[in-house]
């Protein structure tokens, strides 16, 4: 290739579809190396909606985020959660970093409520992260979603069942999350610049969540019989 | 010293045509003994032909949809006062000139309002915000200023010299002075302030009183003039009334964004911020509907009152139409100005606010919070609902959940594996929610990891918490 096409070639308003999207990509680092490596811009998407897919529930999802959580919680601003399926337990939430006193928890009675909420806090720029558990998503407002993130130049992440990987979506980012023997594999179905076919496997209790004592695998295993 | 003058030429008018943006054939009257007499007119009424003068009845002739109403000279006073404390957001000596004018002192605000016009300018867009039309003449000496006003001179005379040119062009009926000096004066062919100030001061003051000179020499600055300065009262309350009834409350929201600058000006003159304010809707024969506002931190932004205005009244039944507004602000409390960033606009904290203020117009207040960790063994016990933004101690447990089940779930899965414990927990029993328990992190088939525990007094397995 010629110097002089090179060098045009550096230019950041160009993006060749080999690479990731990194120009002009603000992203919050997610704490783990393995997947910060496979995503554009190194990092969950500020200014960007993500939507994360999971089969159930208590798979790490959370763990997933709290590092990039805790970081963004430096901020003077919202980390804003939008109808949690749970109750977002605070102990756990300051043992990871998370600075509580920027904790907004919204839980709007009806879904038109919820959504509304979740554009708002998106859009207003007045948080750094926003997470929502809403119900049924279509195209329009999962659009509005990701213009209020835009906009507000806010983290949004949209937690979805794993029946939805198939649908059209305007998020940035889009992962779905399935447990593995050996940690959770992060599958990512769309990213900004090439796809990658392979999942990312993730050792969430080595590299996650501050732990205070060793990793639990050292303790023997016990069977139950539930009731 | 440099005084602006303002007067409002059609305030009897105003203080009900303000409060609705169409505008009906609408006209204000005063009784002179047996005759009902118009003195002023919309435009929508002069284009049928009414005009100032007539009779009510001539008027309602000529336009039968015309909305006709007594003039009430005490709502006149009382917007006049209302602009005085919106004016106290640009100079704290703010004057009432009756019965319809104010006077501004600013020569030592302009600096900080980057100069005459651009001041000129900002007075002229707020008082259009607030539906007033007005007159606007600055001078050196605030009786010369207020001639110009009232000769609807729109001039700017910087010059102490050069007022005696300049009021000397002014007709002598603008003077403040009785009828019979006034006729006397024309009589004595002084039609103008220039013929007065001609004729001998000493026969001037023996035939017309030492008033005349006394007015002149303040109109010029040759003579001290003081003026007494609006006080702000301890208690921002002003009512609006509307001219014919309405039913909506969105519609409500034109005319109270007519009173929010008065506010601001209040609460800047007083240097303080408004956390509660309501705005009480009146209605004939039923008690009036009153809207609450409360915002998480003092403010006197009017574009935030009038967000949160608008989001509350959005959501507001009348139960009746309402012909009277009023805006009460009782918890006043003082407000330190912000340093601005010189390079930054440095608004997030503000923006925080206003969400969070928004959030709770339209979700309720309980369902919008902060969680903060709270010290006790107990799992369900060790959290907290707060207000959001509070300052909250941490009090790690990094062996927690980051879910938790607001109930703890009997176990119903086939198979756990207990990964680690047992933590036991025993506490409680000083409350009657005794709770004796052993932890287990525990994995289900599918890979989720639950908290569970073996309630040691049933012996009933359940789930508490999902580490996800």
């Amino acid at each position: 290739m010629s110097a002089a096409l090179d060098a045009v070639l550096q230019h950041p308003g160009i993006w060749r579809g080999d690479r990731l999207a990194e120009a002009g990509m603000d992203a919050l680092p997610t704490g783990y190396p393995e997947l910060d490596a496979q995503l554009p811009g190194g990092g969950w998407p500020r200014g960007a909606l993500t939507e994360i897919l999971l089969e159930r529930e208590g798979i790490g999802e959370l763990r997933l985020l709290l590092p990039a959580l805790a970081r963004a919680s430096e901020q003077d601003k919202w980390l804003t959660w939008v109808s949690p399926p749970h109750l977002p337990y605070a102990p756990a939430l300051s043992a990871a970093g998370v600075k509580l006193e920027h904790l907004l928890v919204a839980q709007p009675k009806a879904e038109a409520d919820a959504w509304w909420t979740a554009e708002q806090a998106l859009r207003s720029g007045a948080c750094s992260a926003v997470l929502a558990w809403l119900k049924a998503p279509d195209e329009r407002r999962m659009r509005r979603l990701q213009l209020g993130a835009e906009t507000g130049h806010a983290m949004g992440v949209l937690f979805r069942h794993a029946s939805a990987a198939e649908e059209r979506s305007p998020a940035a980012l889009r992962l779905r999350l399935e447990a593995g023997a050996e940690g959770l594999a992060v599958h990512i179905l769309k990213r900004r610049g090439g796809h990658l076919d392979r999942p990312v496997l993730l050792d969430l209790n080595r590299t996650g969540v501050r732990r205070a004592r060793p990793p639990l695998s050292v303790v023997p295993q016990k069977t139950l019989e539930a009731a | 010293m440099l005084w602006i003058a303002l007067r409002f030429p059609v305030l009897p008018l105003e203080i009900f045509s303000r409060s609705i943006a169409a505008s009906d054939p609408f006209v204000v009257f005063e009784k002179h003994g047996n005759r009902t007499q118009v003195i002023a007119c919309n435009a929508a009424a002069a284009a049928s032909g009414v005009q100032p003068g007539m009779a009510v009845s001539a008027a309602q002739a000529l336009e039968a949809g015309l909305i006709a109403r007594a003039r009430d000279l005490s709502a006149e006073q009382e917007s006049l006062s209302g602009i005085a404390a919106w004016a106290g957001r640009f100079t704290p000596s703010v004057s009432i000139q009756p019965p319809d004018g104010l006077l501004l002192e600013v020569a030592s605000c302009l600096r900080l309002h980057r100069g005459l016009d651009n001041l000129l300018r900002m007075i002229r867009s707020g008082l259009d915000e607030m539906g007033y039309a007005s007159t606007i003449a600055c001078a050196p000496t605030p009786h010369g200023a207020w001639l110009l006003a009232l000769a609807q001179a729109e001039v700017i005379v910087h010059e102490a010299a050069q007022m005696e040119r300049i009021l000397g062009k002014l007709p002598v009926r603008l003077l403040d002075q009785p009828p019979q000096v006034l006729s006397g004066l024309e009589m004595v062919g002084a039609h103008t302030v220039r013929d007065c100030l001609r004729l001998p001061r000493s026969g001037l003051a023996r035939r017309f009183g030492a008033g005349l000179l006394d007015e002149l020499g303040r109109a010029l600055g040759s003579l001290p003039d003081a003026r007494e300065f609006f006080v702000p009262p301890p208690e921002f309350e002003r009512r609006l009334e509307l001219p014919a009834p309405v039913h909506e409350a969105e519609a409500l929201l034109f005319a109270a964004r007519r009173l929010l600058p008065e506010l601001e000006g209040y609460l800047s003159l007083r240097q303080a911020g408004v956390q509660e304010f309501e705005l009480v809707c009146r209605h004939e024969r039923m008690p009036a509907t009153v809207v609450k506002l409360g915002f998480v931190k003092p403010t006197r932004s009017v574009g935030r009152m009038q967000l949160l205005l608008r989001e509350t009244l959005a959501k507001t039944r009348l139960t009746a139409p309402v012909h009277t507004i009023a805006l009460h602000a009782r918890l006043i409390l003082p407000l330190d100005a912000a340093n601005t960033d010189l390079f930054q606009e440095g608004e997030d904290a503000e923006d925080g606010t206003l969400l969070l203020e928004r959030l709770r117009i339209r979700l309720g207040k309980e369902a919008v919070f902060g969680l903060a960790p709270h010290a006790d063994h107990r799992p369900e016990c060790a959290w907290r609902r707060c207000e959001a933004g509070g300052a909250v101690e941490p009090l790690p447990n990094a062996r927690r959940p980051a879910w938790l089940l607001p109930r703890p779930v009997p176990c119903r899965e086939g198979r756990l594996v207990l990964k680690s414990g047992p933590e036991r927990i025993e506490s409680g029993w000083w409350d009657g929610r005794d709770a004796v328990r052993d932890y287990y992190v525990a994995q289900d088939g599918s890979g989720s990891r639950l908290w569970v525990y073996c309630d040691r007094v049933s012996g009933e397995w359940y789930v508490h918490g999902l580490f996800a």
